[in-house]
């Protein structure tokens, strides 16, 4: 408990007809960055919403080191946050735009400039004081509002999918800067997204969420290459789905062949789900392979060639480097290591 | 290129034929008349004849009884333009109908209505008598002829601010709430400024028809308070003076054209308010 700043316990929330959370719990530790992904209508923004203050749960607790805080209204929390596009006041200029919660916490006028400018130094935009949002580009109106942020210098900081509406590159350049800005600053992050790769960048922990229920909480690296089900493999990154049979510890057979791989703990016999990334599978020469397959076809995907190829009843999607012509007959091979078993998702 | 524009002028057609004819045209004759005398011969004896003090008095009180409706306006209508702009209530598509209702009858009709309502022996002395108190005189002053522009007016001042308000982003709100701002930060400094189109339109559709109404005095006057819009319809309608007329109608256009010129030159002033 001790290291806790926020404590979800059992929220229910419901809107309408449409229960978007049940019985929904999670801890957020000190100065960790978190990420919520999951796709649209999974209920990510609406913890979000919760904990920033915008929406009361139906049921059960929002602790702030250890206090109920599910009724104080957002202007009383100490939480600050960055919501999608368009959330600059219009008819203020940067400075009066960053400088709005200074105001209102009353803060002498020499004060209240320098921290403008400090926080207009951090989010890179120095000199911008007197221009109007509707003049800066998306990534500048957005770099302005987690300047407005952090300028209030909250123990937490919200993010409602900030880098959404911005172009790839910049999108990019975004998330270096902010986990940067995260390291610089040493609070807590929370963060809604439905970009995987985004989520992978940034976080330290990572929480996959899917109709309002946790399928998975770790760290990046854990979520890749450990998927606890078929949601979290196929969400994150692209991934190779098969079923197969678990008879013993280290022993699987998929595809119709054996697999030697390192998973355990499982009955004699299960049915399991076997997921294999596609830049682990290698392509052989004919016969030299664990299956041997056709190669149906090719694409250029820039950094790699994906190709699909096909052994017996299994399509393989494989990514490579190296471009293998479609129709030729291959061999491919899968170590050990990249074989990962799930256990079978009940539906 | 050139076939679009051809059409485009095709379809300006009738808008422009519109203009000419009720906007460009009326207001050609009545500079002509106003500054020419009865020989027809260019001068400013309609002005001159204008410029005295009673009809000043009476340019005044127009100005000044159609200013106080208009703060009227402002008041009462703010308030209902935000509940409905806001999303805690939930009968807004009735209000809007009580809202718009009146306006679906004609503009004589609804002011004759209130005569028969607060006349000598009307609906409210009917009333009044039947509980054992005195008759009022509602009608014949002031109060009647401003109660008249608020009642008929009411619903201009209203919708436009209930379009600007409701034009105002949610995520702009929450995010003056996440900064630490309460209701009344987030009313100052975020809505009312980000209203001021809506005040400004409201203003002027309430601010204009007030200065040159001549029906709401006539019935709820009695024909006791003379507004300038009386005498330019006595000017044209019984005395036969076009020339008169059209002179008072130029002058109350052009200090209609500078009041509203002063509130918009305010409203840019003010748009970034201070604490």
């Amino acid at each position: 408990m001790s290291n806790h700043i926020i404590d979800l316990q059992g929220i229910d929330k419901s809107f309408g007809d449409t229960r978007v959370l049940e019985n929904f719990s999670l801890y957020i530790r000190e100065n960790e960055f978190i990420t919520l992904l999951g796709p649209s209508g999974c209920g990510k923004t609406t913890i979000l919403r919760i904990i920033g203050g915008f929406e009361q749960p139906d049921a059960g607790k929002v602790l702030y080191k250890g206090a109920d805080i599910a009724s104080v209204p957002p202007n009383k929390r100490n939480f600050n946050t960055v919501f999608q596009k368009y959330s600059l006041f219009p008819h203020m200029n940067i400075f009066e735009n960053v400088a709005f919660g200074l105001r209102i916490k009353k803060m002498p006028e020499v004060e209240i400039r320098k921290k403008v400018s400090r926080a207009l130094e951090i989010v890179n935009l120095p000199g911008f004081e007197e221009r109007y949002p509707d003049s800066l580009s998306g990534g500048q109106q957005q770099r302005v509002a987690i300047a407005r942020a952090i300028v209030c210098e909250p123990e937490v900081l919200l993010f409602d999918e900030p880098l959404g509406a911005l172009d790839l590159k910049l999108r990019q350049g975004m998330q270096h800067e902010l986990k940067k800005l995260r390291e610089a600053l040493g609070i807590t992050f929370v963060y809604v997204t439905h970009d995987q790769e985004e989520a992978l960048t940034m976080s330290d922990t990572i929480v996959v969420m899917s109709n309002g229920e946790i399928q998975q909480i770790g760290t990046p690296v854990d979520i890749y290459n450990e998927p606890k089900n078929r949601f979290v493999a196929r969400f994150i990154g692209e991934s190779n789905i098969v079923e197969g049979v678990m008879h013993e510890d280290f022993h699987v057979r998929f595809a119709e062949h054996e697999f030697t791989c390192v998973d355990g703990g499982f009955e004699k016999e299960e049915k399991v789900d076997v997921v294999i990334r596609p830049e682990d599978i290698k392509i052989v020469p004919k016969g030299e392979g664990m299956l041997s397959g056709v190669v149906k076809s090719v694409y250029f995907k820039g950094v790699h060639y994906e190709m699909q190829v096909q052994t017996g009843e299994t399509d393989w999607m494989v990514q490579s480097t190296l471009m293998e012509e479609a129709g030729k007959e291959v061999g491919i091979s899968i170590f050990p290591n990249d074989i990962h078993i799930m256990k079978k998702t009940r539906v | 290129m050139k076939v679009k524009k051809s059409l485009y002028m095709v379809a300006l057609f009738p808008f422009l034929i519109w203009l000419i004819l009720l906007v460009v045209v009326p207001l050609m004759l009545i500079g002509y008349y106003g500054f020419t005398n009865a020989a027809g011969i260019f001068s400013f004896d309609n002005f001159h004849q204008f410029f005295q003090p009673d009809y000043l008095r009476v340019l005044w009180r127009s100005l000044y009884l159609s200013l106080v409706a208009t703060v009227f306006c402002l008041l009462a209508g703010y308030p209902v333009a935000m509940i409905l702009a806001g999303n805690t209530f939930r009968k807004k598509t009735l209000l809007v109908v009580l809202l718009i209702a009146p306006m679906w009858m004609n503009f004589l009709l609804r002011t004759y209505a209130w005569l028969t309502l607060l006349e000598g022996n009307g609906v409210f002395n009917t009333i009044l008598q039947a509980m054992g108190l005195p008759k009022q005189s509602f009608l014949g002053n002031t109060n009647a002829v401003v109660f008249g522009m608020v009642y008929n007016f009411l619903p201009y001042m209203i919708f436009p601010i209930y379009n600007s308000i409701s034009k105002i982003p949610k995520n702009i709100l929450e995010a003056a709430r996440d900064l630490g701002g309460g209701n009344a930060t987030c009313f100052f400094r975020i809505i009312l400024p980000l209203s001021v189109p809506g005040i400004i339109s409201g203003i002027t559709m309430v601010f204009v028809p007030g200065v040159t109404t001549f029906v709401i005095s006539q019935f709820l006057g009695s024909g006791k308070v003379t507004l300038i819009g009386d005498i330019i319809e006595q000017q044209f309608m019984h005395a036969g003076n076009w020339g008169f007329g059209s002179a008072i109608s130029i002058v109350v256009m052009v200090v209609v054209v500078v009041c509203m010129w002063l509130v918009n030159r305010f409203s840019d002033d003010s748009g970034v308010m201070m604490p």
